[in-house]
């Protein structure tokens, strides 16, 4: 999917002018709340119009003041997950996932609805009324509804804000096999770096309604860690864990991982402040931290006075943030061996 | 309780007038209602005024207006002479009247109902492909439901109540255009009406409150089956 973007438009004291071309599948639009990222979606979508400028979708033409084109937004086939469901109150949970798909051109329909409740998982759910739903079945029958309109982008404005963390990353795993089993670009809406981790593989950072950068996550992480109070997150994805002693033991790279609260199946992803993580120039023998990582510094990097150390451990890699002068003392530099210490309690288990 | 014949026929005739009225105007209503609620135009203003207008004149001024209308030298009544219809002193006249002075009271409660949908749905609807007038049928209506009820009880039982405008326009012909109201006036101006002009207020009562109670109740249900 290729988006050719040059956009302006006034509202009141504040005005968007935004002019980039992106290309992808999984594209984040980041910003603050207020910063017109929502504005822009409105544009894009062709529920607001702009003053002036050009909007490409790969080669149709969205709008352009000079043609004097204009599409509708049933003409633009993007469908938008908003941040609430906005399910219709009046329709059934199955009427509501069809409603896209019945105003589907036959031609454009390559989505079965029976895959997609399938993968969705909401079979069981297909008879209820909307109002008696839960915030994630909601959600999950608001994203289906607008991937059955087989639109050519999917924009999902900040879908997972009105959840509780628990059911956050519940629901990151449906967005992302949806798009990629039924092959759906998407512009991904959210001022949560960790969404924009996990969700994109480019951003697009939007500030006082100005684009400020294009960037991967991982840089906008990166940038973000010395303001942000987490730090930077590393996330990493465990899977089957051996269970000693009461904590998990997860295979991680070549060695492995202990972490104290994990879940004995299956595939679970858990954040790790930079901040967690001490750094030792030798082996230190005996700590109380029962993860002891023998590393290679790969990189290290600046973010606002704070020094990020990008470790390396095997074929994984951890981000390590410390002071300048720690920097000095432990005489790292790209090459260097150091060891990281973790404490098994520091990993939290978002889902 | 002693009604009259002509006291049925003009029970008959207010129902017969009062669903007319109502019924005419809904489409009109929920037209009037949605453009002022959705659309953004010059001159809006002016037709907030120009609807609510009816609500704050006396209504035999409207009846005046509607006679000067459709009367002998009115553009509407030439129209209406030119198609062979019979208009003035029919109870077609009382059903406009009637229509016209109720009109703002539908308009409100269908705005109030239509207020209260969330914009988001209606732009959900357009980003699943659905065009405007799709969107109006089958997201709008159907959750304009409850205010489109309420308005048209309501205006149902003004129209019961329509005296001023009618007598104007319909005059009082029993029989023809003689409705509840227009009856009681009759027998208040006879000294031996008293007891037939007070069975026809029960009678006025009742209804009113049958159409309340059914306000209430349809109301309830609604909510009710929209659930929290």
């Amino acid at each position: 999917m290729k988006l050719n973007i040059n956009l302006e438009k006034k509202l009141g004291s504040f005005s968007l002018q935004v002019k980039t071309s992106v290309s992808g599948e999984r594209i984040g639009i980041f910003g603050a709340s207020g910063s017109g990222k929502s504005t822009l979606v409105h544009l894009i979508a062709g529920l607001m119009q702009p003053d002036a400028g050009e909007l490409y979708l790969d080669d149709t033409c969205l709008y352009s003041r000079r043609k004097g084109i204009n599409l509708t937004p049933e003409q633009r086939r993007i469908a938008i997950v908003f941040q609430q469901a906005m399910l219709f109150p009046h329709l059934g949970v199955k009427a509501n996932l069809l409603y896209g798909y019945k105003r589907c051109k036959p031609q454009h329909r390559k989505i079965d609805p029976e895959a997609l409740i399938e993968i969705l998982n909401l079979r069981h759910l297909l008879l209820r009324g909307v109002s008696n739903l839960s915030g994630g079945e909601k959600q999950r029958v608001a994203l289906g509804r607008a991937v059955l309109a087989n639109p050519r982008l999917l924009i999902m404005d900040e879908p997972l804000s009105a959840l509780d963390d628990s059911l956050r990353y519940q629901i990151i795993p449906y967005l992302r096999s949806v798009s990629e089993e039924f092959g759906i670009p998407y512009l991904f809406i959210s001022h949560s770096i960790t969404e924009m981790q996990l969700m994109t593989d480019q951003v697009l950072v939007i500030e006082n309604g100005n684009l400020s950068g294009v960037s991967t996550p991982d840089e906008l992480a990166r940038t973000n860690m010395s303001q942000n109070p987490k730090g930077y997150l590393n996330l990493l994805r465990l899977t089957d864990p051996v269970m000693l002693e009461g904590l998990f033991h997860y295979p991680w790279g070549t060695g492995t991982l202990i972490v104290s609260y994990g879940k004995e199946e299956g595939e679970s992803l858990f954040e790790l402040s930079s901040r967690d993580i001490i750094l030792f120039k030798k082996n230190p023998e005996a700590i109380s931290a029962r993860n002891l990582i023998e590393c290679r510094v790969a990189e290290i990097f600046d973010s606002g006075g704070r020094k990020g150390v990008v470790l390396e451990a095997g074929n994984q890699k951890l981000v390590a943030e410390i002071v300048r002068t720690a920097a000095e003392e432990l005489e790292i530099s790209p090459g260097a061996t150091v060891f990281a210490a973790v404490k098994a309690t520091s990993f939290r288990r978002l889902g | 309780m002693n009604l009259s014949p002509q006291d049925i026929t003009a029970i008959g005739l207010s129902m017969k007038i009062a669903i007319s009225a109502t019924l005419l105007s809904l489409p009109f209503g929920f037209a009037t209602a949605w453009i002022m609620v959705f659309r953004n135009f010059r001159g809006k203003l002016l037709l907030e005024v120009l609807v609510n207008l009816p609500l704050t004149l006396p209504p035999v001024v409207i009846g005046y207006f509607l006679l000067l209308l459709f009367g002998r030298h009115g553009w509407g009544g030439a129209a209406l002479r030119a198609a062979g219809v019979e208009f003035i002193f029919t109870w077609k006249a009382a059903v406009v009247a009637s229509a016209t002075v109720g009109f703002p009271l539908l308009v409100r409660s269908i705005r109030l109902g239509m207020e209260s949908i969330d914009r988001q749905l209606l732009q959900a609807s357009r980003s699943l492909g659905a065009t405007w007038y799709d969107t109006l049928a089958t997201v709008v209506l159907p959750l304009s439901f409850r205010g489109m009820i309420a308005g048209s009880s309501l205006m149902f039982a003004r129209s019961l109540g329509e005296f001023g405008a009618t007598i104007i326009v319909a005059g009082n012909i029993p029989g023809l255009t003689q409705t509840i109201p227009l009856a009681i006036y009759d027998y208040a101006s006879s000294p031996t009406g008293t007891s037939m002009a007070l069975a026809l207020c029960a009678v006025s009562v009742t209804l009113s409150i049958v159409i309340l109670l059914l306000h209430e109740v349809i109301g309830r249900k609604l909510e009710n089956g929209r659930g929290a």
